[in-house]
């Protein structure tokens, strides 16, 4: 076993924030009376509702789906009935179509839920058709439908699975406890996908303030052929996907390029671990661990929700809010997303829900860039963002494009460090919006 | 519960650095040079740190309110730029050398071009080569000579040039500063103890000042062999190379950047020492320097992740 720690250059050390809930263990949480289930909640197709307004639904009956090929099916977290179909706010901004059920509390399990047998029994053809069906999508937070990750075109050639353990952002410690506490599912998942890709080789990547991960994970894997787990130095952004696979593999994913470029894929360890639990008990995706957390909440808890279920609710089921909340984020404090109303769903990528106190939540204000080149040492992909936020405040996005801003993975390990507390991630961000339209409209 | 959320863009949280934090850290490096200066050079050095600090923080303040800008005198870069224009006096300079300087650093060379970060030259010493043009006599006449407490105009750097005569000091007085010259730049230790806190504590790279005190090592061990412990640890060398050389806004951003302008710096001032009309150089070699960082920063940028890394792709 490897007592290497693999890291990248570049990063920051934020404070982990994770002691609010890395030593509390998952607690299934109740299912709401009402859960509102997003028909899209994952990069791609929408679906198209499978039920209407009336009907009567079971849990892990599936309730929307798409013909096309880079989509993922819903699924109902509840049995009750279905109240209203309608456009609702969901956490990534913007308005969705959801599915709007109300709970008979029963919890009747739907009959097209069944274990899935011995992985051995199981073909690659099999083992994707059953991650299609159950709607896995990347449950790190980019939510890439993962059945369309792991069918790579023919002329590239996979040989290595990542399994993301890392869980770079602070506060966040969903993965950790899932690691802790499910490492046969992870274990499980792990050699499912492994299967479905057809590699001989998996790497499940832990960073090094998790040890007891690493080692419940080690003792997980045992001898199994082709598994090594790696601790990586926690550094932020070692989740970020290229850098996790430079860090492990040494390997360069190419700019605008895709893991498999260099033959590898990268799963989220909660992801791997919820197929694990597709195939053990036939489940779809209809639950995930997240982390309710922060200062303003009373009793920052791990806790395994149904999709669909208000943030509101889980801030609820953690006591409710110990004082008036300034931010609510969705996700971790350096990639989230702040909403503006606790009445949003949890769906598939939801990690977290981080509570934030009006003076933590306060926007500092900025001043002069001193050009002290801190956002530069810091930057994971190597960018210039004081220049590409420079040149994206004056609107010159040509200027922006030749310093590589679309390369910007938007960690905002930049903005964090910037001592003139400029928010230089967001003018990356316009810039790089901006480009790629251009770009698509130049097509 | 009707709740009232701001909805920002990430990252949420941000460091606890500032720049008034970057700038305090500069000045706290600076005080152990600082109290040997007026160990040294007693009242006179005080009145010209004070008298600079004071009408740098005015100027600043004034411009800033002149031109409708934000007041920023808080940042602390403006006490910085007044010590370490201060410092860059002759103890028997008189006080509104350091007035004139101080507002032509800040008013000139700062604020007119946008204020800190927007500055193309290192505001002291830009200030400090206006006055050298205008009053030379003032900025290299009156050094005092702590040793006996008499006024000479002989550093050890003029003697070595044989532009003065006099006695060598020992190699112990340059550490500790017991010379004449500049009231900041005379004591090479603690410039060095200041110089490794701020690296230290992160506030500036280690890089610049290591290549400018290496180079100017290397050229003087090529063709000066014999003084070499006096070029590096006179005139200015040490204050220049980790205080006036390492300011952000006029040194290159990148390590490799930082590399050739420190190196340029080294190669400059030994350049001006042993064939140029002054005694020692790094003021000026610093502001040449300077010009050139904005083109070092065209043409040297890091190679972004994953782009045109040749062959150097699916490497195992």
């Amino acid at each position: 076993m490897s007592t290497k720690l693999f890291t990248f250059k570049g990063g920051i050390h934020p404070p982990q924030s994770k002691s609010f809930t890395q030593n509390v263990p998952i607690e299934d949480a109740p299912a709401p009376d009402i859960v509102v289930i997003p028909l899209s909640q994952h990069i791609g197709a929408p679906c198209d509702p499978l039920v209407a307004v009336g009907d009567k639904v079971k849990v892990g009956q599936k309730i929307g789906e798409s013909k096309a090929f880079v989509s993922a099916p819903v699924h109902s977290s509840v049995s009750g009935t279905v109240k209203k179909i309608e456009n609702r706010q969901v956490p990534g901004g913007a308005k969705v179509n959801c599915v709007i059920i109300e709970s008979d509390g029963k919890y009747e399990v739907h009959e097209s839920v069944q274990p899935k047998g011995k992985l051995e029994d199981l073909s690659k053809e099999d083992i994707l058709s059953i991650i299609k069906e159950a709607g896995m999508a990347g449950m790190g937070g980019a939510t890439f439908p993962t059945h369309v990750k792991l069918s790579p075109p023919k002329d590239k050639t996979i040989d290595t699975l990542l399994v993301n353990g890392s869980e770079c952002e602070p506060y966040l410690t969903a993965d950790h406890r899932i690691m802790l506490e499910k490492p046969d599912l992870v274990l499980l998942g792990t050699k499912a996908v492994m299967k479905a890709l057809g590699v001989n080789k998996a790497y499940i990547c832990i960073e090094d303030n998790k040890p007891d991960a690493i080692e419940t994970l080690q003792q997980a894997v045992g001898n199994e052929e082709g598994i090594e787990v790696v601790s990586m130095i926690a550094k932020y952004p070692q989740g970020d996907e290229k850098r996790l696979i430079n860090a492990v593999t040494g390997r360069v994913v190419p700019s605008g390029g895709l893991p498999m470029e260099v033959g590898c894929v990268v799963e989220n360890v909660g992801t791997v671990a919820t197929i694990g639990n597709v195939i053990k008990t036939g489940m779809p995706c209809i639950q995930r661990v997240v982390t309710v957390t922060g200062s303003a909440v009373e009793n920052p808890k791990n806790l395994y929700v149904r999709i669909g279920t208000l943030f509101k609710d889980c801030i609820e089921m953690c006591g409710g809010y110990k004082e008036e909340p300034g931010k609510i984020i969705s996700g971790g404090p350096m990639m989230g997303i702040a909403q503006y109303t606790d009445e949003v769903p949890v769906i598939k990528g939801t990690s977290g829900i981080l509570v934030l106190n009006k003076k933590e939540a306060n926007v500092p204000e900025h001043s002069n860039c001193i050009l002290c080149g801190k956002c530069v040492e810091a930057c994971p992909v190597y960018l210039m963002p004081y220049k590409i936020a420079r040149f994206s405040l004056l609107r010159n996005f040509d200027g922006a494009d030749e310093y590589h801003a679309t390369d910007c993975i938007e960690c905002g390990a930049c903005s964090y460090v910037c001592p003139a507390k400029r928010p230089l991630k967001e003018s990356i961000s316009v810039a790089k919006k901006e480009i790629l339209t251009r770009r698509k409209k130049a097509k | 519960m009707e709740i009232k959320l701001i909805g920002s863009s990430s990252p949420h949280i941000r460091s606890d650095e500032t720049t008034q934090k970057l700038m305090l850290d500069v000045i706290i490096a600076l005080i152990p040079a600082l109290a040997a200066s007026i160990y040294y050079f007693g009242y006179k050095a005080m009145i010209l740190v004070l008298a600079s600090v004071i009408s740098a923080v005015a100027t600043e303040y004034f411009c800033q309110k002149f031109m409708n800008r934000p007041i920023t005198v808080t940042d602390l870069s403006a006490v910085v730029t007044g010590i370490l224009l201060a410092f860059n006096l002759p103890a028997e300079a008189p006080w509104w050398i350091a007035v004139i300087g101080s507002v032509f650093a800040i008013g000139i060379v700062k604020q007119i071009f946008g204020g800190i970060g927007f500055n193309f030259l290192n505001p002291a010493l830009g200030a400090r080569a206006f006055l050298m043009a205008s009053w030379p006599h003032h900025l290299s006449g009156g050094f005092i000579d702590p040793a006996i407490d008499a006024v000479t105009s002989a550093t050890p750097l003029s003697i070595i040039k044989g532009a003065a005569s006099g006695q060598l000091p020992s190699l112990w007085d340059m550490l500790i500063g017991n010379i004449p010259g500049v009231i900041g730049e005379t004591s090479a230790i603690l410039l060095l103890a200041g110089g490794i806190y701020l690296i230290y504590t992160g506030t500036i790279k280690w890089i610049i000042p290591a290549f400018y005190i290496g180079t100017v090592a290397a050229i003087a061990l090529l063709f000066d062999a014999g003084n070499l412990s006096y070029h590096i640890l006179g005139g200015g060398l040490m204050l220049g190379a980790f205080f006036m050389a390492t300011d952000y806004a006029t040194s290159p951003i990148t390590d490799k950047g930082k590399v050739i302008y420190a190196v340029g710096a080294g190669m400059l001032t030994m350049f001006i020492r042993k064939m140029g009309g002054y005694p020692e150089g790094v003021s000026y070699s610093i502001l040449l320097m300077n010009i050139l960082t904005p083109m070092i920063d065209k043409y040297v940028k890091p190679r972004v992740f994953g782009v045109a890394t040749g062959g150097k792709k699916n490497e195992k």
